[in-house]
């Protein structure tokens, strides 16, 4: 068997209608690794699972499993590769065991089989003292969990997972993570596709997809060493980091940058001017008049800049062809704002209960005026139920919320007015087109007659949203559609922002983008507070606040958690390794006081 | 400014309904199809139809008015017969579609100047073809009137009067009576599916919260559904209103703006069920089938299928509540009987409570969804 691939991908393409979702694929996996499927959103990494997995047939070439055409003998493929979507099709109103006993009865396994595989599954994804329960009763993570023990249940050869980790708490993440290694070091061959740019780095091979194509195949470590002389570290920025990212994105040369903590992370472009190509494998010295130019800038703003290991995420934008520029036009043309009070938000003792369950308990915290305050947790952990009590969606059970010394549940329109509020999956409304959006915002909004024309055109001209007036929200890219987002909730000039995930299921370079506008915000003097569960976004808050199972966990600078998450083994944890570590000691304190 | 936001979430809402193709679907397709079946139900031409005839007279008038049916095209075999019972077999077992029975004195009377009977029985079984029969038989009979009155030098006609008897089917429901109850019943089920979906779709896809966060409160967000809702459900009875004046013909006897204004009151109060159903309503797909468990008792216990006299006591205090069984007094009221205006008056009282009660109730209803 040694040296022959799990998975054969020669020429593949494939057509939805008149669009090529996925073109010229051609690829081997091997068997017992641990294979990532990454790249943006729309990149084509669900069409390519599905095309293994024996559920699409390709336009064009062909693919093979475990020697098995998947088109001549896709029924065989569904017999010994498992195959776990993005949802997982788990009957809610089935318990754990009867979910289990379903899937091996579809899967035609004998009684004895079936004993045997339970045992085993079971024991993996330690769900054994939940097998009365009901699988909608089960949290994000035990759900992922439960759907890779239904495909595991005919110990697969081969097993496709498309996105397992969306909407599971990091821990969950870890924990699914373990299994998989493991059953890879068995001899199993796991194809796992991730828009996460940390998992991707943890796979023993990935393939990144952008567009339909594959940009690169092979370890990421290989990538990521492709930019392993141009990652850099501004330091001692503290006060002016988001000002110094602004300008260093605009000087040439530099492919990248993001906030990190209080030091400004770059990627400076290779020394002949341009991207790494697929071709090159050696590193490339970083460009001279860039390196001088973001040096000067450094030594400008009194800080330092020092030459950092690389990330994956340093080579994957790189590679993409770099991120966007520093500039905001948004925040350029906006006049700036003032709120006449210290405190922009604050909310004490807050409390939620629905039923029996608490969503929220005892929750204080002050967020100040023209911060970015970043609102933290997992899935399910009710930083959503605080942050919708914060903006006067839901009432508290007890405990005050309020916003500029008012609460919103009980406010009239003026107060109201202050606030800009950009709602997950960015909420417009599809039935009417972009343009009417824009009216629809401005009108509820109280905006009128010149006024409404003077802020439509200038979002528009902003946003670049021109060409997309007449369609519907729902046909524009992922990007744009952000921006449409963005302008609705900011037409009326608010004082306060209120993001809820708003970069939910985006892609890294939209993210940056949008990240961009944020802090051009900022500097206008809005106060922004946002929810989110990337982890790595915290980095661009001055603050943040851990929720964990309802309860305020930390509240601090970024920098300050990761610091108090370093240990021997790990001295530059993530922002996760520090959640993670959190939620950890936490639960240790929670056990001695109980 | 708060007329502009209430004028922005009105376009939207009306902008929403009018995009989306499904919306669109629901409200425009069956409407069409109602006129169109209809339509095509009375345009029917009955030819060729076979008539009994039971002259116990023998004379020259009831002579003369079987020769006048005999010579339309609507006419087929005529079955001559000699008693009431060879009458009721011939309609019993469908041999004649309508039978004419004239008395011994019916030319008798007619010389004399005094009014005679000719009675029609109609096979109800068939009760399209027996009514457009009926039709024909009636304009001959009428024609037949005319020509009595100008022979007697203007005395006045109907001399002959027709007196018509349904078998099996007493309850007739004809053209008449359906369309008139369709203005209703087409404008309510829109306004109820529009309110059921407005709140229930803004939930689904996400809006909802944004509007909630917005400075429009509670009550001009109800007021952004509303009065779309009562705008397009007005348009719509308005179009069957139209198709039964102008395309059936039915004689439109009553007050137009009275109609209109309980018209609107009716929407109103079924807007309020909408918004109720709307505010629990999680998904589009639950507020559909939210507003037809609602829409369909209203219509049975409306009285539109069964009189509500024959219904148990019960369920005829249950349709006092009804705001439909209300409006169709009014509205087919208006069409036929020239309902007087404090009649109409009188009715809308009980249909203005129940708006009271179901828009108070959607206001709560939707107030209750922020905690």
């Amino acid at each position: 068997m040694h040296g022959e691939a799990a998975i054969v991908l020669d020429g593949v393409a494939k057509r939805f209608g008149t669009t090529w979702a996925l073109s010229g694929i051609s690829a081997r996996i091997e068997p017992g690794r641990l294979t990532g499927i990454v790249g943006p959103d729309g990149a084509g990494k669900t069409t390519l699972m599905r095309l293994m997995g024996a559920l699409l047939a390709p336009t064009e070439g062909r693919i093979e499993v475990a020697g098995r055409d998947t088109v001549r003998d896709a029924e065989e493929i569904h017999v010994l590769a498992g195959y776990m979507p993005q949802r997982f099709g788990l009957y809610e109103d089935l318990t754990v065991q009867e979910n289990l006993d379903l899937h091996a009865k579809l899967r035609g396994l004998s009684a004895a089989e079936r004993e045997r595989a339970f045992a085993e599954v079971l024991a993996f994804t330690e769900l054994g003292p939940f097998t009365g329960r009901l699988a909608g009763k089960l949290s994000g993570g035990m759900k992922q969990k439960l759907g890779l023990g239904c495909a595991l249940l005919a110990r697969p050869r081969v097993l496709l997972l498309d996105e397992p980790s969306v909407g599971v708490d990091p821990l969950s993440r870890r924990e699914l993570w373990d299994i998989v290694r493991r059953l890879a070091a068995e001899g199993m061959t796991v194809v796992w596709s991730t828009s996460y740019l940390d998992e991707a780095e943890r796979c023993d091979d990935v393939l990144l997809l952008d567009e339909g194509r594959i940009e690169f195949a092979g370890p990421p470590g290989e990538l990521r060493e492709r930019v392993a002389a141009r990652s850099f570290l501004i330091l001692d920025v503290d006060d002016r980091r988001r000002d110094v990212l602004r300008r260093a994105l605009d000087l040439p040369g530099v492919r990248d940058g993001v906030i990190q903590g209080r030091a400004v992370r770059v990627v400076l472009a290779g020394a002949d001017g341009g991207a790494a190509d697929a071709a090159r494998a050696a590193p490339l010295a970083p460009d001279g008049a860039a390196l001088a130019a973001v040096d000067a800038l450094a030594r400008a703003e009194g800080g330092t800049m020092r030459q950092v290991a690389p990330r994956f995420e340093d080579a994957f934008i790189d590679l993409l062809g770099g991120g966007p520029g520093g500039r905001s036009p948004l925040a350029e043309r906006m006049e700036p704002v003032r709120l006449d009070t210290e405190i922009a938000v604050s909310c004490r003792h807050l409390t939620k209960r629905f039923g029996t369950f608490t969503a929220t308990d005892d929750v204080t915290f002050d967020v100040r005026t023209g911060e970015i305050f970043g609102l933290l947790g997992p899935n399910g952990a009710g930083k959503s139920t605080t942050f919708k009590m914060l903006c006067g969606l839901l009432r508290p059970t007890s405990g005050r919320a309020e916003v500029a010394g008012i609460d919103l549940a009980r406010a009239g329109g003026d107060a109201k007015q202050r606030v800009g509020y950009m709602a997950q999956k960015f909420s417009l409304y599809g039935l009417l087109s972009v343009r009417q959006n824009l009216k629809f915002f401005a009108g509820i909004y109280g905006i009128a007659g010149a006024l409404r024309r003077r802020r439509i055109d200038e979002m528009v001209e902003t946003f670049e949203l021109g060409r997309f007036l007449n369609s519907s929200p729902n046909e524009l890219p992922l990007g744009f559609k952000q921006r449409l987002a963005l302008a609705c909730a900011l037409m009326h000039r608010p004082a306060v922002l209120f993001l809820d995930e708003p970069t939910s299921g985006v892609d890294p370079i939209t993210r940056r983008e949008f990240w961009m506008h944020i802090n051009g915000l900022v500097r206008k003097g809005v106060t922004v507070l946002v929810t989110t569960h990337f982890m790595d976004e915290a980095e661009y808050c001055d603050r943040v606040a851990m929720i964990h199972r309802a309860r305020l966990i930390a509240l601090a600078r970024p920098d300050e958690l990761k610091a108090a998450a370093a240990s021997a083994e790990n001295p530059a944890p993530t922002m996760e390794d520090a959640f993670i570590a959190m939620i950890e000691s936490h639960a240790g304190v929670e056990e001695r006081a109980a | 400014m708060r007329f502009q936001r209430l004028v922005a979430q009105i376009r939207k809402e009306i902008l929403s309904v009018l995009r989306d193709p499904r919306t669109r679907a629901v409200l425009i397709g069956p409407p069409l199809l109602q006129l169109f079946v209809f339509a095509f139900a009375a345009t029917l031409e009955v030819e060729n139809v076979s008539l009994a005839v039971l002259d116990l007279d023998g004379g020259k008038w009831s002579h003369e008015l079987v020769q006048r049916v005999r010579a339309t095209r609507m006419a087929g075999d005529v079955l001559v017969v000699e008693s009431h019972d060879a009458l009721a077999e011939a309609v019993d077992a469908r041999r004649v579609l309508a039978a004419m029975a004239f008395q011994p004195d019916f030319s008798r009377r007619i010389e004399a100047g005094l009014p005679a009977d000719v009675q029609i029985v109609l096979d109800g079984r068939r009760g399209n073809s027996a009514q457009i029969a009926l039709g024909y038989l009636q304009s001959i009979v009428a024609e037949l009137n005319a020509d009595l009155a100008v022979l007697r030098g203007g005395r006045p006609p109907r001399t002959i009067a027709i007196d018509v008897r349904h078998w099996f089917n007493p309850n007739l429901e004809y053209l008449w009576f359906t369309v008139p109850s369709l203005v209703g019943i087409l404008s309510m089920f829109s306004a109820l599916i529009i309110t059921a979906l407005s709140i229930a779709r803004e939930r689904e896809l996400g809006t909802f919260e944004q509007l909630l966060v917005s400075p429009a409160s509670p009550l001009e967000i109800i007021a952004g559904k509303c009065i779309p809702a009562v705008v397009i459900g007005t348009v719509l009875g308005s179009v069957m209103l139209a198709a039964g004046i102008f395309l059936y013909r039915i004689p439109f006897t009553g007050s137009v703006l009275l109609l209109y204004a309980a018209l609107v009151v009716f929407i109103l109060s079924v807007v309020g069920v909408g918004l109720m159903i709307s505010s629990i309503s999680r998904t589009q797909q639950q507020a559909i089938l939210g507003a037809f468990s609602a829409g369909v008792p209203l219509v049975l216990l409306s009285g539109f299928a069964t009189p509500v006299e024959n219904m148990p006591p019960v369920l005829q205090a249950l349709a006092q509540a009804d705001p439909l069984k209300h409006f169709l007094v009014i509205v087919q009221g208006s069409f036929l009987k020239a309902l007087p205006p404090d009649v109409v008056l009188e009715t809308l009282v009980p249909i203005l409570l129940i708006a009271a009660v179901t828009l108070t109730a959607a206001l709560f209803f939707v107030r209750g969804r922020l905690e």
